[in-house]
C-alpha cells in the first residue's frame, strides 16, 4: 500500500510550549487512520501541520511520497471538517455543499453531478433545499462533510467531527462514517479524545501524549498489546486494572500472589500487574489464579455488571453477567486469565515481554 | 435519612412553559433514586422544587414526616451536591466539612464532634488537616460529601455532579457514590441525563419525558423491559432494536422472515414494534436465520457490536471479540434468548405481558 501522508521529525513550539516533539507518522493511502489523545496531545497541530495551516519548526510533510512542507494548503489538496459545522446560515445545504465548486467556477452540470453523488452518498437528498437553522445536529455534519467530499479532495482531515453530537447520534454517524469510508476508498485522518471511536472506526491508530506517538497499530493490536502503562490505561473502557506488585518467581501484591505466567523479570521486580475487566471473573474454577477481594460497588449496565472489587486496599473492576448479584462488603474470588495479562515496569512503565 | 414524597407535583413557568406535569414519586428511606432523562424533561425542575429552589405552582413535597411547602432551601434538612469538587482549596479537609456548621454559628463542641463522626463515617481521619489539591479525586469526592454530612441531612439531592468530569474519573466517582450511599444508607436523589450513569448507580430509575414520568422501575427491569418506545430508545447504548413484527404461530415475525420468540399477552395476527437488545440476536456465516450484510464492525476490545443490514431493517449485534465477519459479509441473523417486549405501533407503549 502507497504512503499517502508521511510526517517526519515534525517539532512545533508555541512560545514555551513544546506541541510536537520530533512527531513521526505514516498513514497508508485508502486507510481509516486515527490520531488518539487527551486534549493537549498535539493531535489538532499535528493535523494542522498536515493541512499547511501551521508551519513546523523541523520537520517534513510529504503527501503521495512528494514534500509538500512549503506548499500552501491549497496545493495540498486536502479537505478538513471540523466538530463546529460552519455552515453559511443563508444559504441552502445544495449551496453551502457546492460552494468549493463555485468559488473553482466549474461549470453548472459538473457541480450538478457531483451534488448528486454526494447527496447519494450520505442519503441528504431530501434536506438539500433546507436551510441549516431548518436542521439539526447531525444533519448539518452530514452536510459539512458533504462540502468536504465534493471537492474530491486528495485525503480528509477530520478534527472530532462527532464531539457536538450527543450519544445516540454519535453512534449512528460512527456507523456513517465507516461505510462512506468504504464507499470512496479515500485516505481518512481522523483526530480524536474518545478511544471508543477509535477502536470501533480505525483500521490503525497512532495514539499520542504530550507531542510524540507512543503506539501505532491496529485498535486489536493496542488494545492486547499496549506497550507501556499510559497507553494500556488509555485505551478499553473499563480501563485496564493496574495492581502494584513484585513480580519474580511469583508475582505478589499486598494481600494477593499469583504464579509468573512467564515475564521476563529478574530479582524482585517492582511492576505494576495489569488486568483487563473482562479478563477477571467471578467465576473461579482454579484457586491458584484468582485473588481474593471484598464488593466494593455492584453497578447494572443492562448487558453487563460492573463489579467493583478491593484487593489489598486498590481496586478493581469485573465485567461479569447481566444477572450478577453481589452486596458490597460480601468476600470474593477473582480468576485471573493468566494468559491476557499484561505487566509493566514500576519506573519506565515500560511493558515487560514475556519469554 | 428520610422518605421523600412528592404529590401531583405541578410546575409551570411564567412564560406558560409546563416543566413538570401533576408529578407523584415516592422515594424510600435509604433509596439511591435516579430521574433520568433528556434535557427539558423536567428532572433538575423535580429537583429542584425538592429542595426549595423552586416553588411549585401546585401539588405538595414532603420529606420525613414534615410538608416542606414554603419553607427555604436552609429549613428543609436537605443537602445539595451540585459539582463534588466544589471544596474550598486554602482550607483543610476539616475546615472545609466545618464549614456549613460553621456558617450557621454552630458551638464549637458540636463542630467538632459532627467533623469527627463524618470523617469516621468516610474513612477521612487521616487527611484532616491536608488541603483538598493533596488528596486523590475519590478522596475528594468524600471530603464534599462529608460537607453535607456534618449538617445531618434527611437527604442528599444530587444535579448532575459527575457531568464535567473525563471519562476515567467519571467511572471511579460512579462506583464512590454507590459505595458510600450504600454504607451510609443514604436516601438521595440523583439526577443524571445519563442512561450508563443511572443504570450503574439507581435502586429505581424515574425516567422523565416532557415533564411526565415515563417508567419507574429497578435498572434491570427498565433495561429488560421499557414501558414505552421512548424508554426503549433512551436506556442502552447501542439502542434496542425497534422492528415491526406480527404475531404468527407462537412467534414474532417480521419483514423477511425473521422470527423471535413471542411474549405474551398479545393475540395472533396483532402488529406490533419489538425490541430486541444487541445482545439478543446473534449472526453466523452460515446456519439459521434470516440473510443479513455486514454494514459497519465496531471492535471495542471486550466485545465487537455489527451493524447489520437485513430485510426489517438496519440492528447493531452484540458478539463476543473473537467473532470475525468482514464488512459486506453475507451472514445468518438470528434472535436468541428471552421473548422481546412488544410496543403498539400507535400508542408506542409496551403491550406484551
Amino acid at each position: 500500500m502507497s504512503r499517502a501522508i508521511v510526517a517526519e521529525g515534525i517539532s512545533k513550539s508555541f512560545g514555551d510550549v513544546e506541541a510536537l516533539k520530533q512527531l513521526e507518522l505514516d498513514v497508508p493511502e485508502g486507510s481509516f487512520f486515527v490520531l488518539l489523545g487527551p486534549s493537549g496531545a498535539g493531535k489538532t497541530t499535528t493535523l494542522r501541520v498536515i493541512a499547511g495551516l501551521e508551519k513546523p519548526d523541523t520537520g517534513s510533510v510529504y503527501l503521495d511520497g512528494i514534500d509538500a512542507t512549503k506548499a500552501t494548503p491549497a496545493e495540498r489538496d486536502l479537505a478538513m471538517v471540523f466538530q463546529s459545522y460552519a455552515l453559511y446560515p443563508k444559504q441552502t445545504a445544495a449551496e453551502n455543499i457546492t460552494s468549493p465548486l463555485r468559488a473553482r467556477k466549474m461549470s453548472k452540470s459538473d457541480i450538478d453531478e457531483r451534488l448528486k453523488r454526494v447527496a447519494e452518498l450520505l442519503h441528504i437528498e431530501e434536506l438539500l433545499n433546507r436551510y441549516p437553522a431548518q436542521m439539526s445536529g447531525g444533519q448539518m455534519q452530514r452536510i459539512a462533510l458533504g462540502r468536504a467530499l465534493v471537492r474530491e479532495p486528495r485525503a480528509f482531515l477530520m478534527d472530532e467531527p462527532l464531539t457536538n453530537l450527543d450519544l445516540k447520534l454519535r453512534v449512528e454517524m460512527r456507523t456513517e462514517l465507516t461505510r462512506i469510508h468504504r464507499s470512496l476508498g479515500s485516505t481518512f485522518l481522523y483526530v480524536t479524545n474518545d478511544q471508543v471511536e477509535a477502536m470501533s472506526m480505525a483500521d490503525q491508530v497512532a495514539v499520542l501524549r504530550e507531542g510524540t506517538v507512543q503506539q501505532v497499530g491496529s485498535p486489536t493490536e493496542i488494545y492486547d498489546g499496549p506497550v507501556n502503562r499510559w497507553v494500556a490505561t488509555f485505551m478499553g473502557s473499563p480501563r485496564m486494572n493496574m495492581l502494584e506488585c513484585t513480580a519474580n518467581g511469583r508475582i505478589e501484591g499486598e494481600g494477593w500472589s499469583l504464579p509468573n505466567p512467564g515475564f521476563k523479570v529478574s530479582g524482585d521486580h517492582r511492576a505494576l500487574f495489569g488486568v483487563r475487566s473482562e479478563d477477571l471473573s467471578l467465576d473461579v474454577r482454579d484457586e491458584a489464579t484468582s485473588l481474593s477481594g471484598t464488593v466494593y460497588a455492584v453497578e447494572p449496565l443492562g448487558d453487563r455488571t460492573l463489579v467493583d472489587v478491593e484487593i489489598g486496599g486498590q481496586r478493581v473492576v469485573i465485567k461479569a453477567p447481566p444477572t450478577a448479584t453481589y452486596t458490597v462488603g460480601e468476600p470474593v474470588r477473582a480468576a485471573v486469565d493468566m494468559e491476557r495479562v499484561h505487566l509493566f515496569d514500576a519506573e519506565s512503565e515500560q511493558a515487560i515481554a514475556r519469554r | 435519612m428520610a422518605e421523600v414524597h412528592v404529590r401531583k407535583l405541578h410546575k409551570a413557568f411564567p412564560d406558560g412553559t409546563v416543566a413538570v406535569e401533576e408529578l407523584d414519586l415516592e422515594i424510600k428511606d435509604g433509596e439511591l433514586f435516579v430521574m433520568l432523562g433528556p434535557s427539558g424533561c423536567g428532572k433538575t425542575t423535580t429537583l429542584r422544587c425538592i429542595a426549595g429552589l423552586e416553588e411549585e405552582t401546585s401539588g405538595q413535597i414532603q420529606i420525613g414526616d414534615e410538608v416542606v411547602s414554603g419553607l427555604r432551601p436552609s429549613e428543609r434538612d436537605i443537602a445539595m451536591v451540585f459539582q463534588f469538587y466544589a471544596l474550598y482549596p486554602h482550607l483543610t479537609v476539616r475546615e472545609n466539612m466545618a464549614f456549613p456548621l460553621r456558617a450557621a454559628k454552630r458551638p464549637e463542641a458540636e463542630i467538632n464532634e459532627r467533623v469527627a463522626e463524618a470523617a469516621r463515617m468516610l474513612q477521612l481521619e487521616p487527611y484532616l488537616t491536608r488541603t483538598p489539591s493533596k488528596l486523590s479525586g475519590g478522596e475528594q469526592q468524600r471530603v464534599a460529601l462529608g460537607r453535607a454530612m456534618v449538617r445531618h441531612p434527611k437527604a442528599f439531592l444530587m444535579d448532575e455532579p459527575l457531568t464535567n468530569l473525563d471519562a476515567e474519573l467519571r467511572a471511579d466517582m460512579r462506583a464512590e457514590v454507590k459505595h458510600l450511599q450504600q454504607r451510609l444508607n443514604a436516601t438521595m436523589i440523583y439526577v443524571t441525563h445519563d442512561q450508563t450513569e443511572a443504570m450503574a448507580l439507581g435502586d429505581r430509575i424515574a425516567i422523565m419525558n416532557k415533564g411526565n414520568l415515563e417508567q419507574l422501575g429497578a435498572p434491570m427491569e427498565v433495561y429488560n423491559r421499557p414501558a414505552s418506545l421512548f424508554a426503549a430508545r433512551f436506556i442502552g447504548s447501542p439502542p434496542m432494536n425497534l422492528i415491526e413484527a406480527e404475531v404468527t404461530n407462537g412467534h414474532l415475525t417480521a419483514a423477511g422472515g425473521l422470527q423471535m420468540t413471542a411474549p405474551e399477552g398479545l393475540s395472533r395476527g396483532q402488529k406490533v414494534i419489538a425490541g430486541v437488545r444487541p445482545e439478543n440476536f446473534t449472526i453466523s456465516a452460515t446456519g439459521d436465520g434470516v440473510q443479513g450484510r455486514i454494514v459497519s464492525r465496531e471492535a471495542l476490545g471486550d466485545e465487537t457490536i455489527f451493524v447489520v443490514e437485513c430485510q426489517a431493517g438496519l440492528f447493531h449485534v452484540r458478539m463476543p471479540a473473537t467473532a470475525r465477519f468482514d464488512e459486506e459479509q453475507v451472514v445468518a441473523v438470528r434472535h436468541v434468548g428471552v421473548a422481546p417486549p412488544a410496543y403498539d405501533p400507535t400508542t408506542e407503549k409496551v403491550v406484551s405481558a
